[in-house]
């Protein structure tokens, strides 16, 4: 910790003073490592460019984008629980069964897109409810509640349908042939393209970023959340209740999570059983990749969607560059790695 | 040739200087008493003893050799043992008593890999007799009570073949029963030739037990009292004025009552009492670690519950379920350590000066929800300026700040808003002297409330209030001491 003395203080709002060259190698450094995130991705993207012309093209960018919409959503959401001080592992599970949620909801149950969505929002924002209470009332260490709702749920997802997969056509566990479809309306979330160029899927990862980005970073709610997450016996003393404020967390990141699985459903138009497998790592992945945008060294909305939005890139790139699809998992684990180590290790040294 | 001699010892944290040269010896078998006000140097000179921090400058020598430990573990080869005010540390719950006792030799190197529990047993039994101590050596560690927990410890200092043992607020969480138990047994390892540097508030544990007192201010040793020691006088070289000394700016409790207690229980066991705050007065509570000063002031701030009794606020009934509640009725808290009852961690938003004040008036400053405007950024320019706070401006980092800024701080966060009561649990933990004196006047500037103040050391107490109680065994006693009329001692020395 350093103290200031009386002497050695600076004025009030000034910035760091580059008097001699060390002092400007360690500000230079300093906003390198800010935009270490931003300038990679832009080399990057030169690199793929120079390698592969079709990479800069707007319908690759979109489709980068669009693949990358639903981790940035869950992403999102892991990153206000991170706020609060918890975790929620089971984001991926609610995901998948919101998959499944609104494929039954569709195709058995015969209810349309403007009857679905509602329905699995309110299935997410249950089950952060059902994650909240188990923290918060019973407190069940955040970690094993959310891992122990994971499990549930991916079992859960499989009991309605005795363990198939939803499309048309669906034999239902007492034999009967499920009639419903599809509402072509629903399916728009994840196939359309305003002006034939933006995807749907994009305009919600928008939304959903730039109102997460507000409300944490802009509103007394969101100071109150990391408040929690950052010393929660100060919050209390404050006067504010961290119960609520967990919860709305949990209830927020259990709403994303099914809007990421809307998204999913809405692209796929069938309810897989497996479908949603490495979101939850991914997820996670992008939330703390986000910690060393900015040079942060927390969670923060806008360092999630970066984060994902240049695992996204780097994918893509190397795909097109012929990578094998299996040195994906590697490629994601060696940015979270550089990342963190990024963050932590080097940033370290300068503000002490 | 004394056991200890300690020569013109310095040490500082960056431009404050906690040990200013300080001399001193302890002979064999001798109770050496250490007093000191808070910040008086007593924690860094026992951490330089038992090697946890290092001086800067000076001799030790213990034995004739030079002794200048730079681990625990160092200090303890060298002869000299601590035992911490936080016996917890000793060991954990689920051990049981006697691997507690041999914790330490089990991260030994010479300790063989495998220790049956018989050999377990059998040395814990030796280190208890050789001690003279009788615990339940299967018993679980968590279920023991401090004073077990303490008589723990100082076997396992003593199995080290100590020479000299140090002792922080040893009776701090002591019933007397068992304060009176512990002195039995430091009395008879004085008589083996132990010698043990005590450091406590209690008088009445030096009056009994102390053959000589050594008195710390500003970084030295400025007086040695022997037996008998008057600590009348002993008090007065502490604190550096003398006790009669009438406060210049006092006023008599004469404003309306603004909040009572009637009958109330802290604990369902402890006796009854009852207190009455007025407005414009500032009333101090001391006692020991462990009193029940926290938990008084807890219980008015509605965190924790009262076993029974009345609370009322301006006449009306007072019932807080949580902070909100107090928040609500305008009773304001700063809790005892700042750092983890006020602050947010560093490079964590809300961790500026700004922030930290505006946390508990968020939703009145900004009752939008946005965060628009310089609402606070304004409020903390005022603290600033009204309290001194020294800082690069109001978005600085409340880590950049020293103690006493940072605790400026967390009242300017409670004087943001008026309150009718105002609780401070020590706010002077870790607080220079110059800061202390700005955050006194500020303390004594606001006539509009009653201010409650925790504080287990009597020369703040002395310095702030306008009437100190004193509590013990979680009720308040009877004496109550005016500190603009009456010789404060009796309060003092409690």
């Amino acid at each position: 910790m350093t103290t200031i003395d009386d002497e050695a203080l600076p004025k009030a709002g000034a910035g760091p003073k580059s008097r001699n060259p060390a002092n400007r190698l360690l500000a230079l450094g300093s906003v390198l490592r800010a935009g270490a995130v931003f300038i990679l991705l832009g080399l990057m993207v030169i690199g793929f460019t120079y390698a592969e012309p079709a990479f800069i093209n707007i319908g690759n960018l979109m489709s980068i984008l669009q693949a990358v919409s639903v981790v940035a959503i869950l992403g999102a959401g892991v990153t206000v629980t991170l706020a609060v001080g918890g975790f929620d592992l089971s984001i991926g599970a609610v995901a998948a069964s919101s998959v499944m949620a609104a494929s039954y909801a569709m195709i058995v149950l015969h209810l349309d897109a403007f009857a679905t969505v509602p329905l699995v929002l309110a299935f997410g924002a249950a089950i952060g409810l059902v994650n909240a209470f188990l923290i918060v009332r019973l407190r069940v260490p955040d970690l094993l509640a959310t891992l122990a709702m994971m499990f549930l749920l991916s079992g859960l997802q499989l009991i309605p349908t005795a363990g198939r997969s939803i499309s048309a056509g669906l034999v239902l566990p007492d034999g009967s042939k499920a009639t419903g479809a599809y509402d072509p309306a629903f399916l728009l979330i994840g196939r359309y393209s305003l002006f034939n160029t933006l995807p749907v899927s994009v305009v919600l990862m928008a939304v959903a970023a730039i109102v997460l980005f507000v409300l944490t970073e802009r509103t007394r709610i969101g100071r109150l959340l990391f408040a929690t997450g950052g010393n929660e016996v100060a919050t209390r003393l404050a006067g504010a209740s961290t119960t609520r404020l967990k919860t709305l967390a949990y209830v927020i990141s259990g709403t994303l999570a099914a809007l990421g699985g809307i998204v999913i459903a809405a692209r796929v138009g069938r309810g897989d059983v497996s479908s949603g497998g490495s979101l939850l790592m991914d997820s996670v992945a992008a939330a703390l990749i986000g910690f060393a945008v900015l040079n942060l060294r927390r969670p923060n909305v806008l360092g999630t969607i970066a984060g994902a939005v240049f695992v996204g890139v780097l994918l893509n790139g190397l795909t097109m560059l012929n990578a094998p699809y299996y040195t994906q998992d590697f490629v994601k684990g060696a940015v979270l790695v550089g990342a963190l180590a990024l963050t932590y290790g080097l940033g370290r040294n300068t503000d002490r | 040739m004394p056991l200890l001699h300690v020569e013109n010892i310095t040490r500082s944290f960056g431009s404050t200087r906690a040990l200013a040269g300080a001399y001193f010896s302890i002979e064999r078998g001798e109770i050496v008493a250490l007093m000191g006000a808070n910040g008086a140097g007593k924690s860094t000179l026992v951490n330089i003893l038992s090697g946890v921090l290092a001086a800067d400058g000076g001799t030790i020598s213990l034995n004739d050799r030079l002794f200048s430990p730079r681990t625990p573990s160092e200090a303890g080869k060298a002869g000299v043992v601590t035992v911490h005010q936080s016996t917890d540390l000793v060991g954990a719950a689920g051990l049981t008593v006697a691997d507690a006792l041999l914790l330490h030799r089990f991260a030994e190197r010479g300790t063989p890999f495998f220790v049956s529990r018989a050999s377990v047993r059998r040395q814990a039994r030796a280190m208890l007799d050789a001690a003279g101590f009788s615990l339940p050596l299967e018993g679980d560690f968590g279920d023991l009570t401090a004073a077990d927990r303490q008589l723990v410890a100082i076997a396992r200092a003593l199995a080290n073949k100590a020479d000299l043992l140090i002792l922080d607020e040893p009776t701090a969480s002591l019933s007397a029963d068992e304060s009176r138990r512990l002195f039995d047994i430091l009395l008879s390892l004085r008589a083996q030739g132990l010698a043990i540097l005590y450091i406590s508030h209690r008088t009445a544990d030096l009056e009994a037990i102390a053959d000589r007192a050594l008195v710390m201010r500003g970084g030295r040793v400025v007086g040695s009292f022997n037996r008998p020691i008057d600590f009348s006088s002993a008090i007065e070289t502490m604190i550096g004025r003398r006790l009669e000394a009438a406060r210049p700016d006092a006023r008599p409790a004469t404003g309306p009552a603004v909040f009572e207690m009637r009958d109330i229980r802290l604990l369902p066991a402890s006796a009854p009492f009852d207190l009455t705050l007025h407005e414009g007065e500032v009333v101090a509570i001391t006692g020991v670690l462990g009193a029940g000063k926290s938990r008084l002031l807890s219980a008015i701030f509605g965190v924790k519950g009262l076993a029974s009794g009345e609370m009322r606020l301006d006449g009306r009934s007072y019932r807080p379920k949580s902070a909100a509640d107090a928040i609500a009725a305008s009773v304001a808290m700063a809790a005892e350590d700042r750092h983890r009852s006020s602050l947010m961690p560093v490079a964590w938003p809300g961790n500026s000066l700004a922030a930290t004040i505006s946390l508990p008036h968020l939703s009145k400053w900004y009752p939008h929800g946005l965060l628009l405007g310089g609402r606070e950024r304004c409020e903390a320019e005022q603290a600033i300026s009204r309290l001194g706070i020294k800082a690069a401006g109001p978005l600085a980092s409340v880590w950049t700040l020293s103690g006493g800024n940072q605790q400026k701080t967390v009242i300017a966060r409670w004087e943001a808003e008026p309150s009718r009561l105002l609780l401070l649990d020590e706010p002077f933990q870790g607080v220079d002297v110059g800061a202390r004196h700005d955050i006194i006047q500020a303390i004594r500037a606001r006539t509009d409330r009653a201010t409650l103040i925790a504080t287990s050391d009597p020369e703040e107490a002395y310095e702030v209030a306008d009437r100190i109680l004193t509590i013990d065994r979680h009720t308040l006693l009877p004496v109550v001491t005016n500190v603009a009329s009456s010789s404060a001692i009796q309060g003092l020395s409690a």
